[in-house]
């Protein structure tokens, strides 16, 4: 963990003077250097650096390097915002090729007229979530878009990690016989997003799963569970990441439906909308193969990392049809469980 | 969850199943006619449950599988226009027109919303007066009344810049074109329980006395459909035809008589196009002479550019249940849910795209 600096809620002046983003705020001159030394720098601490780009120290092993875009719409949600899903995201996707995230970059391609405190709670949410994961952010890029031509923000970040175990671990290594478990409950994320967009209310807020993984990632590779592949169910959802592996591993992965942990909000949110929660986006929840028998001791640690304590074994991997899911459905049925095709649409009836 | 859980409860669906296998003897074709229930028998697998003797097909029921090219072509020029905001609900923003659908309409810059009632449409033009906004008023009975409200609505409130594009289809006629074919093989049916808590189950009792086929109003959880199986395949192994109502927490008999005041009101019976089966007398409602100012056909000069159905699709004969998707050449072949060639693999409800979508290893 990064040293914790208590910083002002407030945006920080001069800044105060510019309530909104100008174009000159990207353009390179003084605007955008105070941009960067009084928000940036005074969000992410003296990690970045003054430089064109950052000079790392990195101990002896293997590299992993990741990059990843950030458009959502709203920029905050129940439970999140743009920010931490740019920190949480990245981090998310070192930690499923088994490695500890170390370094972030940060680039912002800004909308002329976005509130400046809306980047302000942006910024600092990031560095909220670097704290929480433990990793700096050392380098970035600004740009100012013409009004119109963005949506308030997007975010591009990129992270680097430190592989510093045996383990390979990647869909070719899913064997046979290994379990399938998943981390907690799955479309809280993609549920909390739609429903603030949307407008749509229902009786209990549903608040997005976001967080950082590589904790409990670490935690299940100190224990010596032989984990064979790990994927977080971010777009797509956990349908997604399934066939994605039983595609690339030529195997076929049987699911229980009623194993899968669903809050009941977003249970009924997904009924009246009609959709169906195994394509609803996740931002905090992985699947993890591993070897059967090391099953609930990987079960166990996952809960430790989650309040909610509802990790559950969902299935298994047997040679059968390679690239094929299956699901057994709540009255003992069997059906096949298949990527979604695109945008989620709501059902007419 | 509660009023789900209940409905989805394993131990009474082995029970329901182990009764069905019970009194069952002989073959049966049941057709469910809504597309939800379709929806519910492959995504909970509900006919790995049921005796080999028990063949379910699947109904015309799904308005988004049988809305015609014609008029989906209409809905993608008047969204393609300039001044218009296009609302509609969610999954008619894939179906194919002739050359495109509306969501590629929407990327080339078209305003095209999604809605979840017709009365956020109302609501979108009460805010947009400079726009022309239009709503994509298709569906069964289900979703007539709130269409029907829409438009009462806009009239009342002299709303000048609201219409409908309507293509509003009626399930009892199309019942009556699937028995009267000469090559029916529907014995029984499932009748969509949305549809008649709007507008009851008299419609029916003619229809059982003329063809002699039991109909079970029937609800969309797997229990509902265990349930409504059982109910009918009693009647045809006991010799009966009658109107029974699976669905009673839901259905009353004369079925929600404001909505249907108000849908006498605002629709009048008028043919319609199916797609995938064609033209069907008095099977559709369209807007009366009173409510006619509010008709997006009537507002909009766009003719709907139509194409022949592919020769090799055998959608038509789906919806008629006279085959099963995986019986057809293209299915899962030239004909996807990416790219369909019918009616049936359009929607996430229509036949072919469930079977796709959830069963395809039995087809290949």
């Amino acid at each position: 963990m990064t040293e914790q600096h208590a910083f002002d809620m407030t945006c920080p002046l001069p800044l105060a003077q510019y309530p909104r983003v100008l174009m000159a705020h990207g353009g390179g001159g003084r605007l955008m250097q105070q941009l960067i030394e009084k928000m940036f720098r005074a969000a992410f601490g003296n990690t970045v650096q003054n430089h064109d780009a950052a000079r790392l120290d990195i101990p002896q092993a293997r590299l992993a390097m990741t990059t990843d875009s950030y458009v959502v719409r709203p920029l905050f949600f129940s439970g999140g915002d743009i920010g931490a899903l740019a920190v949480n995201g990245t981090v998310n996707d070192l930690a499923m090729a088994g490695a500890k995230p170390l370094y972030l970059s940060n680039s912002f391609i800004l909308e002329e007229g976005l509130e400046m405190e809306t980047l302000w709670r942006v910024v600092q949410s990031m560095r909220a979530a670097a704290d929480h994961a433990g990793v700096s952010i050392v380098t970035g890029d600004t740009k100012v878009v013409e009004r119109g031509h963005g949506d308030g923000l997007f975010i591009n970040t990129t992270g680097i990690g430190v592989i510093e175990h045996d383990f390979f671990i990647a869909p070719e290594q899913v064997k046979a016989g290994d379990t399938v478990l998943l981390n907690g409950d799955i479309g809280r994320h993609g549920m909390a997003v739609l429903s603030r967009r949307e407008n749509l209310t229902f009786d209990s807020e549903i608040e997005s799963d976001t967080m950082p993984l590589w904790e409990t990632v670490q935690d299940l590779l100190a224990a010596g569970v032989r984990v064979h592949c790990l994927r977080d169910a971010t777009r797509g959802g956990l349908a997604a990441v399934l066939n994605e592996i039983a595609t690339s591993a030529k195997m076929q992965i049987d699911i229980d439906d009623t194993a899968i942990p669903v809050d009941a909000a977003v249970k009924s949110a997904c009924e009246i909308l009609g959709l169906d929660p195994h394509h609803v986006a996740n931002e905090g929840r992985f699947v993890a193969f591993v070897a059967a028998e090391d099953k609930e001791r990987a079960r166990d640690i996952m809960n430790r990392h989650n309040p909610r304590r509802d990790a559950a074994c969902i299935g298994t991997v047997l040679h059968g049809k390679s690239g094929l899911v299956t699901l057994k459905t709540a009255i003992g049925g069997q059906r096949i469980l298949d990527m979604p095709s695109g945008e989620l649409l709501p059902r007419i009836c | 969850m509660k009023y789900l859980d209940e409905y989805r409860d394993p131990a009474a669906a082995r029970a329901y199943a182990a009764a069905i296998r019970k009194i069952t003897t002989k073959p049966w074709t049941i057709m469910e006619v809504c597309g939800g229930q379709t929806h519910a028998i492959v995504r909970f697998g509900i006919e790995d449950l049921l005796p080999e003797e028990i063949n379910l097909v699947h109904g015309p029921g799904c308005p988004v599988c049988v809305t015609p090219v014609e008029i989906v072509d209409k809905a993608i020029a008047i969204a393609a226009m300039p001044d218009a905001i296009f609302c509609s609900f969610g999954d008619m923003l894939r179906v194919p027109g002739t050359e495109k659908d509306l969501l590629s309409v929407r990327a080339a810059g078209g305003d095209v919303r999604i809605v979840y009632s017709p009365l956020d449409a109302v609501e979108v033009a009460r805010k947009n007066p400079g726009k022309q906004v239009v709503f994509f008023a298709v569906g069964f009975e289900t979703t007539a009344p709130a269409n029907a409200m829409a438009v009462h609505m806009a009239k009342t409130e002299n709303l000048k810049n609201f219409s409908v594009l309507v293509s509003h289809v009626l399930v009892p006629p199309a019942m009556e074109s699937i028995l009267s074919s000469p090559q029916n093989k529907v014995r029984g049916f499932l009748a969509a329980g949305h549809v008649c808590t709007v507008m009851g189950t008299a419609a029916y009792a003619p229809i059982v006395q003329k063809y002699k086929v039991p109909v079970v109003v029937t609800g969309f959880e797997p229990l509902d459909i265990l349930q409504g199986l059982y109910m009918c395949i009693r009647q045809l192994e006991e010799g009966r035809a009658e109107v029974e109502n699976q669905y009673s927490r839901a259905v009353r008999e004369d079925g929600n008589l404001p909505a249907q005041e108000l849908l006498g009101k605002v629709f009048r019976v008028i043919p319609r196009k199916w797609r995938g089966i064609g033209e069907i007398s008095e099977s559709g409602w369209g807007l009366t002479e009173a409510y006619a100012a509010f008709d997006a056909e009537n507002r909009f000069d766009v003719a709907g550019a139509s194409r022949a159905e592919p020769t090799e699709c055998i959608s038509g004969l789906v919806l008629l249940g006279q085959k099963k998707p995986a019986q057809c050449p293209a299915f899962g072949k030239t004909c996807t849910p990416e790219h369909p060639l019918g009616a049936t693999m359009v929607s996430g409800e229509g036949a072919c795209a469930a079977y796709y979508r959830y069963r395809k290893t039995e087809a290949a």
